[in-house]
Formats: structure tokens, C-alpha cells, sequence
């Protein structure tokens, strides 16, 4: 403290007075402050790392394995549900008509510029396996399942046919691409490949 | 801080002459919420809530560290825990239900306590830090009663914290990043609930501290009260023990029963059935709603359906959202008039009925259906929202002409103040 007069102690604002004085008015006590300061402060800034890092997802989480799925007894017109890194995936085995209804949006130029997040049919399926789109099940807005995957929600797959969000009403069409509602983007592709012609490798 | 006139802390017991010497905890007890805080004489109804509140506090630590000693923060065991409870803990059903209950109730409390604030303008100068820390502490409330939700891991609970997590995905770049940071996980987990339970935990005795904060704020300038106008002589005032600790006790009575109604009669009235079903990752429930304490804002984040702006209507929900809850914090510096209540501001009163009406049209767009006409009434209510705190507020306080103020408090309760003719003499 600046008041505490009569002990011998140097001021850290006042350049003049008891200090020993190097050149160009810089103490060693200044020094020795601005060092220990310094050292606090990354130091505090050091232990605060590992505290926020261990929030993030742990090893175990992060090693999810890859998930296979076989195609076989899907017929045309079904979805299902399956799990990949603990969340809902889709597989839909697309109707002829459900695959015109989306490509019908690629191919008409003021239909395609209107969609939010646009993408054809063909950019989120493999060629030759149009008719099998495999998405996320994760809403783009705020993660809720949407509805037309699960058994008995053939009625539930909203106004365009796809998939339907009953969180927030996102409605999705037969490419699994947004067109109403609040969500951002279409439903996720995740990586994947098929290991054969009718098992699919996700991940 | 107090008053000239407010009564001394004199202990007569050697004992507490002792203590008061060496620890004067008597001392700052009795200032604080004994017969040395003098408090206005004319406070009505509106003013036990913050007791009422302080209450509901101390309920939830007690009844949460109850649980805490039978609950298992396990993804695998939570669900069955909560049942355990529920069902073969001696009391355990009691201990759950008032937790749960509570949490409701203490909402109810706070809601009519932030009423009061708005409607009597607590939050004007020189009262500002108070009505700060107030807007932290319902705040903290909010993510406190959050997290609690998520842990007995039903289909509610786990799908509470999918969605709510998922606000801050919509934040560009870093947005799914800090949502695995959040949980943990790429979806709620074991890391998630075992997180929030500690949070859970945490939370209340953060608040607890904010609210010594907040009560130490007020014995600052003294509560406010129904006149708006400031204390000026002994004769305004009564110490708040007995008067007001005899007053809040009538008040906490009453609280009781209603509470009690809930916790032995109704006591699943407030929640929702879908929470007796254990989480399920691959089935959302089909009408997800929050807890009704959350219903306005739910309604606000919904109401963003189309970008705005060029920004995405998933950022814009979230950001408003916040922003429906931020804005109190501005409140002291948008409301420009001197009157502080609006007993006698006769414009700013009709615009605060208009504003609890819009957000009661928000409470129930919230909990409606995501479809046409609460989409759209859920719009026009947001809008009004905004524009009360941003357009009407600020406009009001500066073309309103109010109407007289009493001299004194004295002079408001009855009619006439010594204190007042010498003014009119002077």
C-alpha cells in the first residue's frame, strides 16, 4: 500500500524513491512483479485447459465403431431406424414416384433455387442406389427425431412426403432436404459405403 | 446501510455480549431481517414474495439433498433410482413430489415477484444492482431447473436435453462443437446426466450467494414500496421484525396450503406423462413441450420460422429467445420516467396489462401444437414483446404526463403528514 510510510518499502507506481534503480528507471521489484504476475496468470490460464477439455466427448465415446446394416428386407416404400454413435439413423428405400417427386425439385431451376440448403437427390445418395437414402434422424434445429422412419408413421411423414419434425413442425421431403419449418439444413448424410449389394457400411 | 431511527443491535446476555464482541453474526441478522431494518409501512401483497421466494430456496436444498442421498447419476440406474425413491424410500415419494412441486411453485413466486418489480418500477434508480442480480438469479434459476429436469432420465427428460442443447448448434462455426462440448457426447448421455447432476447440485448454493447479494443491495437504499415514493421521516417507516416477519409468515401460511394441494393431491398435475417412460434415444414423444414455467420463451424461440435478415431462423429463435430474458437487464436505463410506480403512471399501466397479456398469449402458443394460428399468433406476440421494451417503453416513460405523487408515504397512508404541512409552510 502507498501509505504504509515509514516501512522501507518501495511503491510498485512511483518510479522515484527507495528501489535500486537500473537503467532507464526500471526496478528490480518491478521485475519481480510483472514476472510473478505473469506466472499467476498463465499458470491460472494452464489448469483452466484441462478443466474445460474434460467436458468434451471421452476417448470411449469418441471410438464408436462403424455400423453395418443389411438392405435385404426393406422393401420399397419402408424406412427404418438405426443406431450410429448413439444417435437415430435412416434408411428409406424410396418408391419410384417418391424418387420422381424429389427429382422433379432438381430438375426445375425456380423449384431448386427455392430450396434452403440446396442439394439434388443425386448429391445425397450413390449412384446407381438412388433409391436408397440413408440419413441422419437428427433434426437439423434442435436434435428431436423426426417421424416417418419408425413403424406405423408412414401417415406421419408431413407435407412433402419425407420425414416430419412434431418438435417444431420442420417438414422434410423425399430427399430428406428441409422445406418448411424452422430447421436450417436437410437431414445429415453421414459417410458410408456399400460393402456389397445389400450391406451398407456407415461410418 | 439504515436509517437514523432504526433500532440498535444491544445484546443483555453476557453470552451474546461475548459473541457479539468477537463474531457479530446477531448483529448482521438482526439488521438484515430483524427489528434494526426499517422497511416502508404502506407495502402490500405484492411485497411477500421475495420472502415467499427465499422460502422456495431453502425447500429445494433440503429437499434436494435428500434425493441426491437415493439418486444415481447413471444413465443405466437413473430411471430406476427415481422409482426407488418413488416407491421404497421411507418419505421418498414426499421428498420427490415436493422437489418437483417446488420447483413449480417457486417459479409462480419469482414470475409474481418480477411482476411486482415491473409493475411498481423496483428496478429504477437507485435500485438498479438489485433488479441486476434479480435477473441473475432467475437466470441461474432457469438452468438450474433445467438440469434437474433431465435427471430422472424419462423420455421427457433426455428429449429436455436434446433440444436444449441443440439452441447453441445454432451458432455458426462453433455451434456443434460446443454442443458435443456441452454434452459430452454427440447425443445426451451417461457423460451428460452425470454432469448435470453435479451442476444440479452446484447451482443452488450459487444462487444462495447471489441472493445474499441481492439482499444485501437492498438494505442499501431500503425497499421500495407502493408509492414509489422515497422514505423521508421515522414516520414511513416499521422495523420489518415483527411487523413484516409476522406479515410474510401469514403469507408463507397460505403458500403452505397451496403447496401442500399440489404435493398430496395433484401432485403429477404439473408434469407430464411421458417422463414415467424411460429415455429412448430413438423416439422423440410426439408433442414435446417444456415444464409451463418455460411456455413464453418456448413460444419465442418457435416463432422464427423463415430467415430473417439473412440469418437463419434457428439463430434468430435462439437469439431471441436470450434477448427476451436480457432485456430486463436494460430495463432501469429504457424506462426514462422518475415515477417509479405505475400507480400513478396512467399510459405506462395500460401498456403493462397489454405486455402480461401478450405474454400469456405466449404461454399458450407455447404450449400449442407447432401449427397454424399459433405460429402466426405466436409471431405478432413476439413482436409486441420486443416492441413493449424497445418502442413503447422508452416512448411512454418520455411523453407520459403522471399523475401527483403524495408527499410522503405517511401522507399516502393517511392522508396527512406532519412532515408535510411544515414542507407547505417552508
Amino acid at each position: 500500500m502507498a501509505h504504509d510510510a515509514g516501512i522501507d518499502t518501495p511503491t510498485a507506481d512511483s518510479g522515484a524513491g527507495l528501489g535500486a534503480l537500473d537503467s532507464g528507471g526500471v526496478r528490480r521489484r518491478d521485475f519481480i512483479n510483472i514476472a510473478a504476475v505473469s506466472a499467476a496468470g498463465v499458470s491460472g490460464l494452464v489448469v483452466l485447459y484441462p478443466l474445460i477439455s474434460q467436458m468434451a466427448p471421452s476417448a470411449d465415446v469418441l471410438a464408436e465403431s462403424s455400423t453395418e446394416i443389411d438392405l435385404a428386407a426393406i422393401q420399397p416404400g419402408q424406412a427404418i431406424k438405426a443406431l450410429f454413435r448413439k444417435q437415430p439413423l435412416f434408411v428409406r428405400n424410396l418408391m419410384p414416384e417418391e424418387i420422381k417427386k424429389a427429382t422433379d425439385v432438381d430438375n426445375n431451376a425456380s423449384e431448386f433455387s427455392k430450396l434452403r440448403d440446396p442439394q439434388t437427390l443425386a448429391d445425397r445418395t450413390k449412384p446407381g442406389k438412388q433409391n436408397w437414402l440413408i440419413t441422419m434422424g437428427v433434426c437439423t434445429h434442435l436434435g428431436c427425431v423426426p417421424l416417418g422412419a419408425g413403424p406405423g408413421e408412414e401417415m406421419s411423414r408431413g407435407a412433402f412426403g419425407g420425414y416430419f419434425c412434431p418438435c417444431h413442425g420442420s417438414a422434410y421431403d423425399t430427399a430428406a432436404r428441409i422445406r418448411k419449418g424452422p430447421a436450417p439444413r436437410n437431414l445429415e448424410v453421414p459417410p458410408y459405403e456399400f460393402t456389397s449389394d445389400t450391406v451398407v457400411k456407415i461410418g | 446501510m439504515s436509517f437514523p431511527w432504526a433500532k440498535q443491535y444491544t445484546p443483555s446476555h453476557p453470552a451474546m455480549v461475548w459473541l457479539d464482541e468477537r463474531l457479530p453474526l446477531p448483529r448482521l441478522i438482526y439488521g438484515a431481517v430483524g427489528a434494526g431494518y426499517e422497511v416502508p409501512r404502506n407495502l402490500n401483497y405484492f411485497w411477500n414474495f421475495g420472502f415467499m421466494a427465499g422460502l422456495c430456496l431453502v425447500i429445494q436444498i433440503v429437499t434436494g439433498i435428500v434425493l441426491a442421498m437415493h439418486f444415481a447419476p447413471n444413465s443405466a440406474i437413473a430411471f430406476d433410482s427415481t422409482e426407488h425413491i418413488m416407491r421404497d424410500v421411507n418419505w421418498g415419494w414426499l421428498m420427490r413430489y415436493g422437489h418437483s412441486n417446488g420447483a413449480a411453485l417457486f417459479f409462480a413466486v419469482i414470475y409474481l415477484h418480477i411482476f411486482r418489480g415491473f409493475y411498481y418500477g423496483s428496478y429504477k434508480a437507485p435500485r438498479e444492482m438489485i433488479w441486476l442480480l434479480g435477473v441473475v438469479i432467475f437466470l441461474l434459476m432457469m438452468a438450474t431447473a433445467f438440469m434437474g429436469y433431465v435427471l430422472p432420465w424419462g423420455q421427457m427428460s433426455y428429449w429436455a436435453a436434446q433440444v436444449i442443447t441443440g439452441f447453441f448448434t445454432a451458432f455458426p462455426l462453433i455451434g456443434d462443437g460446443l454442443k458435443e462440448w456441452l454434452l459430452g457426447g454427440f447425443a445426451p448421455d451417461n457423460a451428460t446426466l452425470n454432469r448435470f447432476f453435479s451442476l444440479h447440485f452446484l447451482l443452488p448454493f450459487v444462487i444462495l450467494g447471489v441472493v445474499i447479494l441481492h439482499i444485501w443491495s437492498l438494505h442499501i437504499p431500503g425497499s421500495s414500496n407502493p408509492t414509489g415514493v422515497e422514505v423521508k421521516s421515522k414516520a414511513d417507516t416499521v422495523p420489518f421484525h415483527p411487523y413484516y416477519t409476522a406479515k410474510d409468515g401469514w403469507t408463507v401460511g397460505l403458500f403452505m396450503v397451496i403447496y401442500g394441494l399440489f404435493v398430496f393431491y395433484m401432485p403429477n398435475s404439473m408434469g407430464h406423462p411421458d417422463n414415467y417412460i424411460p429415455a429412448n434415444p430413438m423416439q422423440t414423444p410426439a408433442h414435446i413441450v417444456p415444464e409451463w414455467y418455460f411456455w413464453p420463451f418456448y413460444a419465442i424461440l418457435r416463432s422464427f420460422t423463415q430467415p430473417l435478415l439473412f440469418i437463419p431462423g434457428k439463430l434468430m429463435g435462439v437469439l431471441a429467445m436470450f434477448a427476451a430474458i436480457l432485456v430486463w437487464f436494460i430495463m432501469p436505463w429504457l424506462d426514462r420516467s422518475p415515477v417509479r410506480s405505475a400507480k400513478f403512471r396512467p399510459l405506462y399501466r395500460k401498456f403493462f396489462w397489454a405486455l402480461v397479456v401478450d405474454v400469456l398469449v405466449l404461454g399458450y402458443c407455447g404450449v400449442s401444437p407447432p401449427e397454424q394460428p399459433y405460429i402466426l399468433l405466436a409471431q405478432l406476440a413476439t413482436i409486441y414483446y420486443f416492441a413493449h421494451f424497445f418502442i413503447i417503453v422508452p416512448l411512454v416513460s418520455s411523453i407520459e404526463r403522471p399523475e401527483p405523487l403524495p408527499f410522503s408515504i405517511t401522507e399516502a397512508v393517511l392522508g396527512h403528514d406532519g412532515q408535510a404541512a411544515l414542507a407547505a409552510k417552508g
